[in-house]
């Protein structure tokens, strides 16, 4: 039996999150492979029907990370993310998948440490939560099926 | 505009649990200016459904539309490519949505997905309140433009019960009382003199009470 590698999708703004993610890599700082990152122009973009996607085909855990507060290229856009994000994890609560597999987390360009440390946190707290409740009802009738 | 809020999903999920294959279709006016049952919505509640179904095992196939409106039967009526694969239609659309295209298509079961609230205002993005209540005899005019049958608590019409308190209505202090909004309009307005102008009990008849009301305008209707 495989253990449990979680699928996290990392929703990262190109001005503060994707680049202190770029700021681990030239620190050679790792952080675990599981991460998958998605830049986009600013937290704010990501939308809510983003994250209900990324869980419905498979995520285990997703993160959308912004700006500190108050530091926003684009003013407010964090803010906007960060309201949205507690919009989803309630709506997850509800389906039975958890709002805890969702976090808004915010960081500076050059927080590359910040960055790592909060990919490996987030990887092993959704590791302990297990796989996406979505995913497993058709792997079980798989392993039913398989025998 | 007509406000409404999502059903709780798992009351969704009881109208729709039999079923495989659902035809979800959302309204582009009001429910989407309420950010309730818009396009926006379609697509959070079909992936909502969508993995409530997976989490048990079953796989449920939505069609997603939005309609400019649902409660004209021009509108309805483009839902008639898609209606034979369905099994079910799930609206999105207020009241007045969903039974058109229950009229419309008498074969298929049609669920709400929202609940109809009531006819309002936004006060800010995200926050909408309650501004008529379609009483068929408008006196705003005569109010500095304060609605007396929407906002106060006991649809008073000649100035405020003991209950007003520093300009909050009894019944909840986020409330504000209606009269204590009309007299300081009138009072902006300088129409101080309006307010000891009586306003004889209401003729409910042109309003609900006095049974489902309908317009016919002779010119237009054919």
């Amino acid at each position: 039996m495989k253990p449990f590698e979680p699928v996290i999708v990392a929703f990262c703004c190109h001005y503060c999150a994707y680049t202190a993610a770029d700021m681990a890599g030239s620190m050679r700082r790792c952080y675990p492979p599981n991460v998958h990152i998605l830049r986009v122009p600013c937290s704010g973009k990501v939308d809510a029907i983003h994250i209900m996607k990324a869980f419905q085909k498979g995520a285990d855990g997703v993160y959308v990370a912004g700006c500190l507060e108050g530091d926003c290229h684009f003013k407010d856009g964090n803010l906007r993310a960060a309201r949205r994000v507690a919009y989803v994890k309630k709506l997850l609560d509800e389906i039975g998948v958890g709002g805890d597999r969702l976090e808004m987390i915010t960081m500076s360009a050059g927080m590359g440490e910040r960055f790592a440390v909060t990919a490996s946190e987030f990887t092993e707290k959704i590791r302990r939560l297990g796989p996406n409740p979505v995913k497993g009802a058709a792997q079980a009738k798989q392993k039913v099926a398989a025998g | 505009m007509i406000t409404a809020e999502r059903k709780p999903i798992e009351e969704i999920m009881e109208s729709v649990r039999p079923y495989n294959r659902i035809l979800l279709v959302g309204c582009n006016e009001c429910v989407t200016v309420c950010a309730a049952g818009g396009r926006k919505e379609v697509g959070l509640l079909s992936s909502a459904l969508q993995m409530t179904f997976m989490k048990e095992g079953k796989v449920l196939d939505v069609k997603e539309m939005t309609l400019e409106r649902q409660c004209d039967p021009e509108y309805v009526e483009e839902l008639v490519s898609a209606i034979n694969q369905a099994e079910a239609v799930l609206s999105m659309a207020c009241g007045c949505g969903v039974q058109e295209i229950a009229r419309r298509f008498k074969e298929k079961p049609v669920f709400p997905a929202v609940n109809t609230k009531f006819m309002g205002a936004s006060e800010r993005q995200g926050v909408w309140a309650e501004r008529c209540q379609g009483c068929g005899d408008c006196v705003l005019g005569l109010t500095g433009g304060i609605c007396p049958i929407a906002r106060c608590s006991k649809r008073l019409l000649n100035g405020p019960c003991g209950g007003s308190t520093r300009g909050k209505c009894e019944i909840n202090a986020e409330v504000d009382c209606a009269w204590q909004l009309i007299w300081d309009r009138l009072k902006a307005l300088g129409l101080e003199k309006r307010y000891e102008d009586i306003m004889p009990a209401k003729d409910w008849r042109t309003s609900r009470d006095g049974g489902p009301r309908r317009i016919i305008r002779e010119d237009l209707a054919s």
